[in-house]
């Protein structure tokens, strides 16, 4: 019994584990009447993978039986592979189980589609339903939301869950009818506008009566992989930022492309993972999301792709040198933001501390910036490191010549033999 | 020059800043009771908590920072680094001489050891929130050992209760020799005999529930099977995961 439940578990989060989202923050869950459990905003990785990523949730399918035959996919239909299923009794066992041993924040449950999407659907709303309200259990429920469910399977999995994401997979409409020949882009997009409007509607609600119930306070998310189809940067990062504006998500994950399958219209079993653009990808996103940068800054048709050997926020700043220098002690927090090698939080510390002091390099030093990025955008209360008219392309060589990036090793046209 | 010695508490501590002002002592070192040296060249003087002494050092401060500001002092006194009596007491030195709040002046050196350290200890708490693994034993109660690297109990409590409001657990420091339990109410402090080498408590029932091995067993499978292979990165696993950390993590132990 206990060796076949375990089976189950090996199967089912192996086929779970693509899905790169493990976020369990941004939820408001307050434990009341002695229940179990507690989402109070900031979220917890209880552990690390040896990949490095993180496990804050049981991240599970229900099943990876699945009538459809996406090509990008480890558990479609044409896969052969060891199909396993959970009862709705186990997965509760496992969440509350592990949850009370401090293993995870919560559980994280998709599905392969059995029978149709709506079936599928319920059969995840009843975990969350009964783990809410048999088991008090306030900890943090991210479900998938099955492409093509109805509105109110929708609805009612929104009244038990903290997070909904569906995934869009591909970049663009084309990929996915390439790759994923069963589904179509409309049925994606239509519960994630739906989600949105009863998202709105719900905090607005919640404006007015502090009482009214939780509708997935944590929002919707979605992903989609990367380099399995030829995109460039610029598709990606519009598209998220087209996702960000108009559907309110508060999440795009970027999935590198790990090869599970030896179809020729993906890159073939071996190619490496293309994690450094993935890495790339995020941290444009960040900008995105709390540098105040605008998508067009960091891509466009003059500039597609985002560089690999730096990152976009020091790309950016060497396109638009004129900018340059910024007075530390002057500049605004929205322009101090911008500088490579200072983050959001040194920004803070800069524009809190100046007010009582000028700033030298050596404050900057000890708040912890990139001096070698910084010091090339930067004047500040001192004659070190003066200023000097470089141009772009030998900034760039200062400061790849002054550290070594992890990911040195991929940019070298030499083989490497050991 | 004049050696304080005090308690070790927070509250201790606070008895000594107003003791200082008090006497007007212009050059003392402070530092705990057992981890006093005489010296021949210093003076020594003994505090003694005291209550009033404490209120009023406490309402002063409250009165110049904000509460961020406050937790930041008490976190940064939990981190028991040597020496940071003195570098927070220079701290309320320069708060209680300067008209408005100095706690965001990050070009004084003071501020800026004490904002730094403090989020040194909140990151540990945080991992201490994390990386804490429950053991269900045989009469229904979770417990947990840890050693974090800095006194960071008295901080997760408020997370700790709050999500377990209706288990009894018990979270031990086996590096400072005391725990926080809960019993469905309140927690207190508690101490136990201890065994070093098994890491286990003499007067806990170390008699497991018959299912804790097979819920253990479940996560390490977990564990093994969300792994991405083909992304391995040990660098950055052990960056997340310090290994001393795992002794009390059953994921990191094979089966």
């Amino acid at each position: 019994m206990s060796e076949r439940l375990t089976e189950k578990l090996s199967i089912l989060a192996d086929a779970a584990k693509y899905d790169v989202s493990c976020s369990s923050s941004g939820s408001s869950r307050k434990n009341e009447n002695k229940g179990l459990g507690n989402s109070k905003g900031v979220g917890i990785c209880h552990a690390y993978t040896e990949d490095g990523r993180c496990v804050s949730l049981l991240k599970i399918l229900l099943t990876n039986h699945c009538i459809f035959d996406c090509a990008y996919c480890v558990s479609r239909k044409s896969n052969d592979i060891k199909r396993a299923a959970f009862t709705v009794q186990e997965v509760v066992d496992l969440t509350i189980n592990f949850y009370r041993r401090n293993y995870i924040e919560g559980l994280f449950l998709s599905s392969g589609i059995f029978k149709n999407a709506d079936y599928t659907m319920e059969r995840l709303v009843r975990i969350a339903k009964k783990l809410r309200h048999e088991h008090n259990f306030n900890g943090y429920i991210h479900l998938k939301a099955i492409p093509g469910a109805s509105d109110e399977l929708l609805k009612e999995a929104g009244l038990y869950a903290d997070r909904l994401s569906v995934n869009v997979e591909m970049p663009t409409e084309q990929s996915l009818k390439l790759l994923a020949p069963d589904k179509n882009r409309k049925d994606m997009i239509a519960p994630m506008k739906y989600l949105k409007g009863a998202i709105e509607e719900n905090r607005e609600e919640k404006r007015l009566f502090k009482k009214a119930p939780l509708f997935a306070p944590a929002g919707q998310s979605t992903q989609m992989v990367i380099g399995a189809t030829p995109e460039n940067d610029m598709q990606i990062l519009w598209m998220a930022n087209q996702f960000y504006e108009k559907m309110k998500l508060k999440r795009v994950y970027y999935s590198g492309y790990v090869p599970i399958s030896n179809d020729n219209r993906l890159p073939a079993i071996g190619t490496p993972v293309p994690m450094i653009r993935e890495n790339r990808l995020y941290q444009a996103d960040w900008l995105l999301r709390f540098y105040g940068f605008k998508v067009e800054e960091i891509v466009n048709y003059d500039n597609p792709l985002l560089d690999t050997d730096i990152d976009p926020k020091l790309s950016w700043a060497l396109r638009n040198l004129h900018l340059f220098p910024l007075d530390i002690n002057k500049a605004d927090l929205s322009m101090i933001m911008r500088i490579p090698g200072i983050g959001v939080s040194s920004a803070n510390k800069i524009v809190a501390a100046r007010k009582f002091n000028k700033l030298s390099w050596d404050n900057l030093k000890k708040f912890g910036i990139a001096v070698n990025r910084a010091r090339n955008f930067v004047t500040c209360q001192s004659d070190h490191f003066s200023f000097k008219d470089w141009m772009p392309q030998q900034i760039k060589e200062r400061i790849l010549q002054s550290g070594t990036s992890k990911y040195t090793p991929n940019f070298s046209p030499q083989l490497k033999l050991f | 020059m004049v050696t304080i010695t005090y308690d070790g508490t927070f509250e201790g501590w606070l008895t000594v800043v107003f003791e200082v002002y008090e006497y007007k002592f212009a050059d003392v070192e402070i530092c705990k009771k057992e981890l006093f040296q005489p010296n021949v060249f210093n003076k020594h003087r003994e505090s003694q908590f005291d209550q009033q002494k404490f209120t009023r050092v406490w309402k002063g401060l409250a009165a110049k920072l904000s509460t961020s500001a406050l937790s930041a002092l008490y976190k940064t006194f939990l981190s028991e680094e040597k020496g940071i009596e003195n570098v927070l007491l220079s701290y309320v030195q320069y708060t209680l001489n300067s008209k408005q709040s100095i706690e965001r002046d990050y070009s004084n050196a003071t501020v800026l050891k004490v904002a730094q350290t403090a989020k040194r200890v909140y990151r540990e708490s945080h991992r201490m929130e994390a990386f804490v693994r429950f053991q269900l034993t045989a009469d229904n109660l979770y417990y947990a050992i840890c050693q974090p690297d800095f006194n960071v109990l008295p901080l997760i409590q408020k997370h700790f209760k709050e999500r377990y409001a209706d288990q009894r657990w018990l979270i031990y420091d086996s590096s400072r020799n005391y725990g926080i339990y809960y019993n469905l109410s309140v927690v207190e402090n508690v101490v136990m005999s201890f065994d070093e080498q098994t890491n286990k408590g003499k007067n806990i029932e170390i008699i497991t529930d018959e299912k804790e091995e097979l819920y253990q067993r479940l996560w390490q499978q977990y564990f093994a099977s969300v792994n991405i292979a083909a992304r391995k990165n040990m660098k950055l696993h052990i960056q997340h995961m310090p290994k001393r950390y795992w002794k009390f993590l059953p994921e990191k132990h094979a089966f």
